[in-house]
């Protein structure tokens, strides 16, 4: 008689009930489960290795020396080389490329959430002529691929001196986010309640007083999701500036990084570019740490309802 | 604002495609459908798009799989494998990071000699493996298309979950009733039930697959060795910021818009039936 029988056997008497070794057995996992639970596991710490080990190494690796790099890539730093970081920000350029998508990301940031929530408010609380012609012309901007508009926005921002500046940047990103943060933001201003506004345009307020004064603070947490993927899309756009903005005094982040990378191959400053790269990483991390499963949520249920 | 950066741009790109325009000259001379035409006999778009192509049929037949695989398995138990939160956060991570980011990060684990694949493959005694992943016309392509992987399942796997979550857990019980083990629960009722899911998810893996333009113009400049990882979307770059061609560019955006438009309207041909509602 094995242990466990024995086990059983005692328990029982005692216990007294027949709920008891029912609760007893229910403690234990089958052996066909525990296989399969290890098997998974196995399988998704597999992956794990693969998605943050070139991570970990590209943070590891801008804390070495150039020979370090070159001599041996899996190897850790003999001491940590601070200076690649300094040397990235000043020498290679990433602070000003850094300011530069600072200053973009914020400004489109700002202006697509204050024209996309004016839009979004007209679209969603009134019926007016033509409602519905506008909200198809948003439709083919969030369906047509950039890549269409590109050779005539290109003569059009010429056209308009907005061609390498940062305000050109800023008013062209914002363009292209309005499909989306009208489409975002029309649903959340229609489950706002309407008694507020209509009790304050009795009371003789304006309609722009009572978007900015009552509508826009209700719809804060809707701005802040939109903000979020607005952010996020912005802070990683690469055609954009790659074919507007062609002056590197100019550059914003990605640009900087892929330029830098082309020359490096020259100047074989390799340690700089490593540090650049995880620099350019933080801000998003940090993002994605803080939202996750906002991020997460948003950008699969937005996927689903594109359909 | 929108109609000007955005509306008129691709009102103009229709016309623009129908012209011979160079950008130089103010006036555009009207040429039909000669872009089209030369387009068809033109080799090099040819090999572009079979690029394209190719990724199209790769990326869905691999990262779907994968996905739905991570998906079934982090969700197994009533409220979750062990360890899922984590899986979750971190297979997800590279969705929210730059395309140049990824693809200069990239570049160097397929460096030839400061690598990390090379180094890795010489570390287990694999030398004879090691080569110039993104130096060779015949790995180039495959090579960018494992970074796509590489950063696309989590997305997926998240989308999967979220339809796998939303199934309701007596289905289940009912199945395991009927002697139903989890092979027979996956195929039968996971899998038919995650269709509108799995329908946005080839849809949105083809889009990816018609453009590419950050990942290969990063990581295969120029359409790498002999050109055997470009793309339609690089070459119409190349046609119109390198060559000033922007008549034929802009033709060849159009051809990109149709693929694109094909593509989703197909697939949701294909794939719907009747709603399952429950």
């Amino acid at each position: 008689m094995s242990m466990l029988d024995a086990k059983r056997l005692t328990t029982t008497p005692t216990a007294g009930t027949a709920a008891r070794p029912d609760e007893h057995t229910r403690g234990k996992v089958p052996l066909g489960d525990r296989l399969v639970e290890i098997g998974s596991q196995a399988i998704l710490i597999l992956w794990s290795l693969i998605v943050l080990v070139p991570l970990l190494w590209m943070v590891m690796t801008s804390f070495k020396t150039d020979k370090e790099i070159f001599f041996s890539p899996w190897r850790l730093p003999a001491s940590p080389q601070w200076e690649n970081f300094t040397r990235a920000w000043q020498e290679a350029r990433i602070g000003d490329f850094f300011l530069n998508s600072v200053i973009v990301t914020g400004g489109s940031v700002t202006l697509s959430l204050l024209v996309g929530s004016m839009l979004a408010y007209a679209l969603g609380r009134y019926e007016f002529p033509g409602r519905r012609l506008i909200q198809l012309l948003f439709l083919v901007g969030l369906m047509f691929p950039v890549f269409l508009a590109l050779v005539p926005l290109f003569f059009v921002a010429r056209d308009l001196h907005l061609l390498n500046t940062l305000h050109g940047l800023v008013i062209i990103y914002s363009s292209f986010a309005l499909p989306f943060t009208v489409f975002f933001l029309t649903g959340f201003f229609r489950s706002l309640p309407t008694e507020l506004g209509e009790a304050a345009i009795l009371d003789g307020a304006s309609h722009y007083r009572v978007f900015f004064e009552i509508m826009l603070p209700l719809a804060k947490p809707g701005l802040a999701a939109a903000g979020i993927f607005i952010f996020l899309s912005h802070w990683n756009q690469f055609i954009l500036p790659f074919i507007l903005n062609s002056s590197p005094d100019k550059y914003v982040l990605a640009q900087g990084l892929a330029f830098l990378a082309i020359q490096q191959g020259y100047a074989s400053d390799w340690s700089a570019l490593f540090a650049g790269l995880t620099i350019s990483m933080i801000p998003t991390i940090v993002v994605y740490a803080f939202f996750q499963r906002r991020i997460q949520q948003g950008m699969t249920a937005g996927a689903l309802s594109a359909r | 604002m929108y109609g000007t950066f955005v509306l008129w741009p691709y009102t103009q790109a229709l016309y623009v495609a129908l012209t011979d325009w160079s950008g130089m000259t103010p006036t555009k001379t009207f040429i039909g459908f000669d872009n089209f035409t030369r387009l068809w006999d033109d080799a090099k778009f040819w090999s572009a798009l079979k690029h394209n192509l190719q990724l199209l049929v790769l990326l869905p037949l691999t990262i779907l799989p994968i996905a739905l695989l991570f998906a079934a398995l982090t969700t197994q138990k009533v409220g979750g494998l062990r360890g899922s939160g984590f899986y979750r956060f971190l297979f997800f991570a590279p969705e929210v990071m730059s395309a140049v980011v990824i693809g200069v990060l990239w570049s160097f684990v397929y460096h030839p000699s400061m690598g990390l694949l090379n180094g890795l493959l010489k570390t287990v005694g694999l030398d004879g493996l090691a080569r110039p992943w993104l130096g060779s016309p015949q790995t180039v392509l495959w090579a960018i298309a494992g970074v796509i992987i590489w950063s696309g399942v989590g997305f997926f796997m998240i989308l999967f979950m979220a339809g796998i979550q939303s199934i309701p857990t007596d289905f289940y019980e009912a199945a395991t009733l009927d002697g139903a083990g989890r092979w027979r629960s996956f195929r039968d009722i996971t899998f038919p039930l995650l269709r509108d899911q799995l329908q946005v998810a080839y849809v949105f893996i083809g889009i990816g697959a018609l453009d590419m333009f950050a990942l290969v113009q990063v990581m295969a400049e120029g359409g790498g060795p002999s050109r055997s990882a470009d793309v339609v979307a690089r070459y119409m770059y190349d046609t119109a910021f390198q060559q000033s061609r922007f008549g034929y560019a802009t033709a060849i955006g159009v051809v990109l818009l149709a693929l694109t438009l094909v593509l989703s309207l197909v697939t949701i041909r294909l794939t719907s039936r009747e709603r399952v509602e429950y």
